[in-house]
């Protein structure tokens, strides 16, 4: 629309010209609900997750693996003549990443300490209190993951509004272009998720699958009651990489997430999770 | 009306998320909240839940995995004590542990007092297990001893009995314990008597087929083998038969229990 255009309009016309959006009900209490029980406990048990880990910083594929063997990923500190140094090893890789991995300043002191203590929880190194958090609130993701799973399944919401129709998978490429065009759907499409939500949605509930499978596998008890599934995985050290893996993928769908959400408008967004009201953007905004 | 333009919907999206996760811990008061015993026996709650659970699945007396002999790791990780020391352990080591002496009394209708010499004739049982730390490492080992529930029936447990604690050589004292008061350095560890009567429960006293050298427990150690590698302490010189463990040492039930670690560690 051109600028002379608009100014031709008269005011009271220009108030017509945007008409009320349209406001449905988007999501459903339990929906609304397990999402926000959900968001936080994600963020403890990375954060959390990430304190245990420093404990041995240290990832293997295989059975078994300990400080003699040869790490998939390690986080380091290394003394050298310049000082205590962060090393990052991935596969054949290494990164200098003093400051944040390997050592980082802990106290005002240059710490040797794998994940710094702004992204750990709690913020000082004690695998006692982080494995404290991490399993009182894995009791709490599997509660409320079987409250979600239950609901959607029952009110067929999970068949309905995750799982892609066929058209939606025609639509895939239609939809990637819009994404990096950041184009959001207008109107009627907009009062559904698209297919790369769906697709969204439906990975972040197979990664939080995974993560309580590999979770599982790394507990010893867990491992006598089904010794079979942890070798299905590849063994205990590989299920504890996948647990991180997984868990590196969850963080990036939040960032994508987040992200995507701000763009689409924040505060309606944002409202329709909390109270269930979603403003529909107009096909001509 | 675009109000973000797509930029500062880019850098907010990115930079929030950033910040959400690297300010949870103080988003959540997450220290403070650490440092309450009461909300410190909140999360404690979640212990009682994992170990009713566990004790559900494996109510069959499930077994570990045993492993082939070319599993066994050219490297097995020794860990906490490598070398008691002192002039009584040396005193044990040069002399081959010939004096040494598993003491085993408490709840008991026969207390024994047995030598390794001893212990070696009785009948053994050897496997091959995966070792797990709490720190997340792993090591595959093969051990052989005396399963611990033949010796506990010879003592003769008697009725009210609930836990097996076990004394050992080797003195932590550089960890502090949490809260209050400092617990002894000597470490201890105990387990139920489900766990303790389980086949795979052995006194040890061989590592991949020699006897136990001193930073892996010599001359005796214990396999758990559905629990953390804490639970399994070496250098056993004393085992007590217990209905309640809360008189002993810090009280937990532990040398690393009384320092805030879990006192079930099948997870």
């Amino acid at each position: 629309m051109s600028s002379s255009a608009a100014e031709a309009i008269p005011e009271t016309a220009k108030r017509h010209a945007r008409p009320r959006r349209e406001v449905i009900r988007r999501h459903a209490w339990p929906v609304r609900l397990t999402h926000w029980i959900n968001a936080l406990t994600i963020f403890i048990m990375v954060g959390s997750g990430l304190n245990i880990f420093n404990a041995h910083p240290r990832l293997y594929w295989g059975r078994t693996g300990a400080d003699l063997d040869k790490p998939f990923l390690a986080l380091e500190a290394v003394k050298t003549p310049a000082g205590l140094r962060g090393r990052t090893t991935v596969g054949p890789l290494r990164f200098d990443t003093t400051g944040v991995l390997g050592v980082s300043r802990e106290d005002g002191e240059q710490t040797a300490r794998a994940w710094p203590d702004w992204v750990t929880l709690p913020s000082y190194t004690d695998l006692a209190d982080a494995r404290h958090w991490h399993f009182f609130f894995a009791w709490i993701l599997i509660a409320n993951g079987a409250l979600y799973l239950t609901w959607s399944l029952a009110r067929r919401h999970l068949q309905r509004n995750l799982w892609p129709t066929a058209s939606d998978l025609r639509a895939i490429p239609r939809s990637i272009v819009d994404h990096i065009k950041l184009r959001h759907p207008k109107g009627e499409a907009a009062k559904r998720y698209n297919v790369l939500q769906r697709l969204a949605y439906l990975g972040l509930l197979l990664l939080v699958a995974g993560m309580v499978v590999t979770g599982l596998c790394m507990s010893p008890g867990f491992d006598a009651f089904a010794p079979w599934l942890v070798e299905v995985l590849g063994g205990r050290q590989t299920a504890r990489t996948l647990h991180f893996l997984f868990a590196f993928a969850i963080v990036l769908f939040i960032v994508v997430h987040l992200t995507e959400v701000v763009l689409a408008g924040p505060i309606n967004e944002v409202r329709s999770m909390i109270t269930g009201r979603y403003a529909v953007p107009g096909e001509h905004e | 009306m675009t109000i973000i333009t797509r930029r500062q919907a880019l850098i907010t999206g990115l930079s929030g998320s950033g910040l959400l996760l690297a300010g949870c811990s103080k988003i959540f008061q997450a220290d403070t909240l650490t440092e309450s015993a009461s909300f410190q026996r909140v999360l404690a709650a979640a212990q009682g839940w994992t170990r009713g659970t566990q004790r559900f699945l494996l109510g069959g007396g499930e077994m570990a995995r045993e492993y082939k002999p070319a599993d066994i790791s050219a490297h097995f990780k020794a860990n906490g004590t490598l070398d008691p020391g002192g002039e009584y352990y040396d005193r044990q080591v040069t002399g081959g542990f010939a004096s040494w002496r598993l003491q085993i009394d408490g709840m008991v209708t026969h207390p024994l007092a047995l030598s390794v010499a001893e212990l070696r004739r009785l009948p053994a049982r050897s496997q091959i297990t995966r070792h797990d730390c709490v720190e997340g490492w792993s090591a595959i080992g093969g051990w052989t001893g005396v399963p611990l529930a033949l010796l506990l029936n010879a003592a003769g447990v008697r009725a009210g009995a609930k836990y097996v604690v076990f004394y050992c050589a080797d003195n932590l004292d550089g960890e502090p314990a949490k809260g209050g008061e400092q617990s002894p350095g000597q470490y201890y560890e105990s387990i139920g008597l489900t766990d303790a009567m389980h086949p795979q429960t052995l006194i040890a006293y061989d590592m991949n087929g020699k006897p136990l050298d001193v930073p892996h427990g010599a001359p005796l150690r214990l396999r758990v083998e559905r629990q953390l590698g804490y639970k399994m302490a070496k250098y056993i010189q004393h085992i007590q038969v217990v209905s309640d463990f809360r008189g002993i040492s810090g009280g937990h039930g532990g040398y690393w229990e009384d320092r805030g670690y879990d006192w079930y560690a099948g997870i």
